[in-house]
């Protein structure tokens, strides 16, 4: 029967390596979208040839910010909404690392929004990936900054009233260097993303449009995984495509593509010229201790 | 070659559903897990994108290159 043809593990995935065997299966939902986001980090990693051993991931609270537990490298799990602050720390704190920040859009956007839009402002060197998936699925489905207007949650039974948030245009807006938008089921494109942005000296933000069959579709007539990414594939739009458009073509549409790619001077850098330019030190640690300063 | 690890596997159908040559197919028996777990329907047709691999959620594909 078919069952017999699915055979034993014989060899590993190639992202295994970077997880922590012991805590798998992982905690998310059937066909969450936060597990392929993980797997395109780890290929955009890849691509992008920097060292696993010098990332450092933060994240805040949420499905999302779960992801660092799984991963076999420097972790922060932080406060809610706070992700960023404390990876603007940790940036500061040792500039060499790679940091990451995984964070969802209850994080990023409610309660960390202003955080959000300092980092982009400062342009410091932090990779953002905000896996949103329009909902807060980890409390139960209420209805979150960037749901659709429209959509159902368990706060909001007759659908959203409000204009939701465009997390990637509010980033152009702020002035992240690298900002680009995909949805969990263009894996390719994410993860080429995910280099460039892993590349970018400067805020990058990478927002991936993830599915959440648990609570925004069992809500919005998307029940299964398989309904939410088919919806995803016929609703995206390639950002240049959209350009084209009118504003009322676009209602219900999920703009895809690179929004900004634009590089300039990144925050500790300049801090740590100024430092340098000052007191002849590049960093310094503990300034208040130092007899000279 | 082509593996679905049992242990991880999920049952999303995401596999069956993005394959753009339709190598898998779902298995009509629940497993152990009370998941019903996706099956090789034409493994000859595979081309080795490791597109499934890429958008698993649950890393439980692992599509291997043959050396022949």
């Amino acid at each position: 029967m078919s069952n017999d043809k699915v055979t034993t593990q014989r060899s590993e995935n190639p992202f295994m390596k970077y997880l922590r065997k012991d805590r798998l299966p992982h905690i998310f939902c059937a066909g969450c979208g936060n597990g392929t986001a993980l797997n395109t980090f780890f290929r955009g990693m890849e691509a992008a040839k920097i060292d696993f051993d010098n990332i450092a991931m933060v994240s805040g609270i949420g499905c999302s910010s779960r992801i660092p537990g799984y991963v076999k490298c420097d972790s922060l799990h932080t406060a809610h909404g706070r992700a960023i602050s404390f990876a603007t720390g940790l940036k500061m704190g040792n500039p060499n690392l790679d940091v990451v920040v995984f964070t969802g859009d209850g994080d990023a956007a409610a309660i960390g929004g202003n955080h959000l839009i300092h980092a982009a402002r400062r342009n410091i060197n932090l990779t953002v990936i905000c896996i949103n998936n329009n909902i807060y699925g980890m409390t139960g489905g209420q209805i979150s900054p960037t749901s659709p207007k429209g959509s159902f949650g368990s706060t909001a039974p007759y659908g959203s009233i409000d204009k939701p948030f465009d997390l990637a245009e509010l980033v152009v807006a702020a002035g992240g260097s690298y900002v680009s938008r995909w949805t969990a089921i263009h894996g390719l494109q994410l993860a080429n993303s995910i280099k460039k942005a892993l590349n970018n000296n400067g805020f990058s933000f990478v927002e991936v449009v993830s599915q959440c069959p648990t609570y925004f579709g069992r809500r919005n007539k998307l029940r299964t995984p398989v309904e939410m990414i088919k919806a995803f594939k016929e609703n995206s739009i390639v950002k240049k495509k959209a350009d084209k458009m009118d504003q009322e073509e676009l209602i219900g549409k999920i703009i895809v593509g690179e929004f900004v790619n634009n590089p300039r001077p990144e925050f500790s850098e300049n801090i740590c010229k100024l430092s340098e330019e000052k007191c002849g030190k590049v960093q310094l640690v503990k300034s208040a201790y130092l007899n000279e300063f | 070659m082509i593996i679905v690890n049992p242990d991880l596997c999920k049952g999303c159908d995401i596999c069956i559903e993005s394959c753009p040559r339709h190598v898998y197919a779902k298995s009509e028996k629940l497993n152990k897990k009370g998941v019903y777990l996706p099956y090789l329907d034409n493994e000859k047709k595979c081309r080795k994108c490791h597109l499934c691999e890429l958008l698993c959620p649950d890393q439980a594909i692992t599509v291997e290159e043959e050396d022949d």
